[in-house]
């Protein structure tokens, strides 16, 4: 067994993949940040994109931030996992990285793997806690193990759960350099348009409070009750898949296993019985508040506060009472 | 534990395999191979997946020891040698195995080809010979990707309904081939780069019991101070 498994300790540094919208650094990757920073001695972060120059002066601000890395090119655009890739080799090359990181976003889970393949390092998804440089843990079935795993591939490459580590905060002092340059091909894949939902609200994942509906709701329609209780709270809005798939809600209101995790000071479950799959999204919420009119449903086993009533009344009873 | 619980296929990949039959059926693709990676359970997967309209099944055999130590990118491995050999135009993949839910075999395979990739996809259309217009599940909303073929895509839930197999679809599937074939076969290191060091369970949460009525939870959420008096 070898001391020093890569001479990461010493000469550690990792690089951040950054998440953005083109104007604003996405929340998950301030909790990317704060993880890479348990890895080793250096924070490199690269921003890709077509406005990636923007972006990158918010970066250069983030604590323990040490060097920021810029591709600005408009092949870059919307950052394509084929795109982002050859930058991503490319500064591997010149830096030597011993770790590449994102968040386990939709966007970490593409574009991580991939780098991965590359490098031919097996990657580690949605890793919870950092031990060492090598040794991290995740979860496995549903949040029902919790796995200690060590690595030896040459480059650790991986993805970080959000609501696993802290956001990194403010007051930073990094430099910004680009990027080196790639040669990133444009005919293997093309973006052609996105719809977002709108929504005032806080992100679900992000968010103190979260409301949660499911099938007890019955319709779309009344998922107003969700939405109104919500806004008294100022909580996010998520949902169960059965709430998705009977098409009360869209599917990026998803909390579970396939869906968005989430760990909230607050959680509260309308008309949800808390399948094991919906309980990987959300178990980690510091309070669990059920409302459910089946006291046997599974819910109430991790509820912190359990209401055995009828959502019909019990909700729009809260609303008026807050 | 994995001995004597129920195994079935995992149901990402069940919409995966779907949506390959269903090209087939509209004409857009000619042959619809499935291919698995592990110890003899396997063929019972296959042997479904022949049944919901796979034409034939590539079982790679692994020992169920080599298995317990199988990553990702070993299985994105062999799929690429399969892939390279039998001259694949597409590879359809679940977006994840509920088991190890790590989510990485179609990025992993669609880097190792060097092929586009469109993971979570929600919707897959064929406007064009060589190229597909796929929507994807991402997490602010949808979003639409052109790739071009051969690709390499990643079902998510609300890909299709996947469709069960009936009884005369079962017996028929018994006639198709499975061809086996093993890791050593296609040249493959299964060597892990991943020690599993310890596993534990999470965490009990202790549930903390029912309160009377809305004034009571109320009055109790906001003794936590978790809402505003």
């Amino acid at each position: 067994m070898s001391l020093n498994t890569g001479g990461c300790s010493r000469f550690g540094s990792t690089l951040v993949i950054a998440e953005h919208d083109d104007t604003t650094l996405t929340p998950i990757t301030l909790n990317a940040i704060t993880a890479a920073g348990k890895l080793g001695d250096d924070v490199a972060v690269l921003v890709t994109g077509a406005n990636a120059s923007k972006v990158a002066e918010q970066v250069a601000k983030i604590s323990g931030v040490k060097k920021v890395l810029v591709a600005q090119d408009d092949k870059l655009k919307n950052n394509l996992p084929e795109r982002v890739t050859p930058v991503v080799l490319a500064s591997q090359k010149q830096f030597n990285f011993s770790s590449i990181v994102a968040g386990a976003s939709a966007f970490g889970r593409s574009v991580i793997p991939r780098i991965a393949a590359k490098l031919d390092c097996a990657p580690i998804s949605e890793v919870t806690e950092v031990h060492s440089a090598d040794t991290f843990t995740r979860t496995q079935y549903a949040g029902n193990a919790i796995v200690k795993v060590q690595s030896s591939a040459p480059v650790k490459v991986m993805t970080f759960r959000s609501t696993s580590f802290t956001p990194a905060s403010q007051g930073g002092n990094g430099s910004i350099e680009n990027a080196p340059s790639a040669d990133v091909k444009v005919e293997s894949s093309e973006f052609i348009g996105q719809e977002l939902s709108k929504s005032e609200r806080p992100d679900l994942t992000t968010a103190k409070i979260v409301v949660s509906g499911g099938r007890g709701l019955k319709s779309g329609d009344n998922f107003k009750l969700i939405y109104d209780l919500a806004d008294k709270l100022g909580a996010g809005v998520g949902a169960s898949r059965a709430a998705v798939d009977a098409g009360f809600v869209h599917n990026d209101m998803q909390v579970g296993q396939t869906g968005k995790i989430v760990a909230p000071e607050l959680y509260i479950a309308v008309g949800i019985s808390g399948a094991i799959q919906h309980l990987a999204g959300m178990k980690d919420s510091k309070v669990i508040v059920a409302i459910n009119k089946d006291p046997d449903a599974p819910i109430f086993q991790v509820a912190d506060f359990g209401l055995k009533a009828d959502l019909f009344k019990a909700v729009p009873e809260m609303i008026a009472a807050l | 534990m994995t001995e004597n619980v129920q195994h079935s296929m995992n149901p990402f990949d069940e919409i995966a395999l779907e949506e390959a039959v269903k090209m087939k059926e509209k004409k857009l693709a000619n042959e619809v191979v499935a291919v698995s990676l592990g110890g003899p359970k396997c063929q019972e997967v296959l042997r479904n997946a022949l049944a919901k309209g796979a034409d034939k099944a590539i079982h790679v055999e692994v020992s169920d020891a080599e298995y317990q130590k199988i990553e990702p990118l070993h299985v994105a491995k062999a799929l690429q040698k399969i892939v390279e050999k039998e001259k694949f135009d597409l590879v359809f993949l679940g977006k994840q195995a509920i088991d190890d839910d790590a989510s990485q075999t179609a990025p992993l395979l669609a880097g190792l080809l060097d092929w586009p990739q469109a993971l979570y996809a929600s919707k897959v259309e064929k406007p064009g010979d060589d190229y597909l217009q796929v929507t994807r599940e991402i997490d602010g909303g949808l979003d639409t990707i052109k790739v071009k073929l051969p690709a390499v895509i990643s079902a998510d839930l609300r890909l299709n309904e996947p469709r069960y197999a009936t009884l005369p679809n079962i017996m028929k599937a018994k006639k198709k081939p499975i061809d086996k074939i093993s890791t050593k076969d296609l040249g493959l290191d299964l060597t892990p780069q991943t020690t599993t060091l310890e596993v534990s369970d999470p965490p009990v949460r202790k549930a903390g019991g029912f309160v009377d009525d809305v004034p009571m939870l109320i009055v109790k959420l906001k003794e936590k101070g978790l809402i505003k008096t």
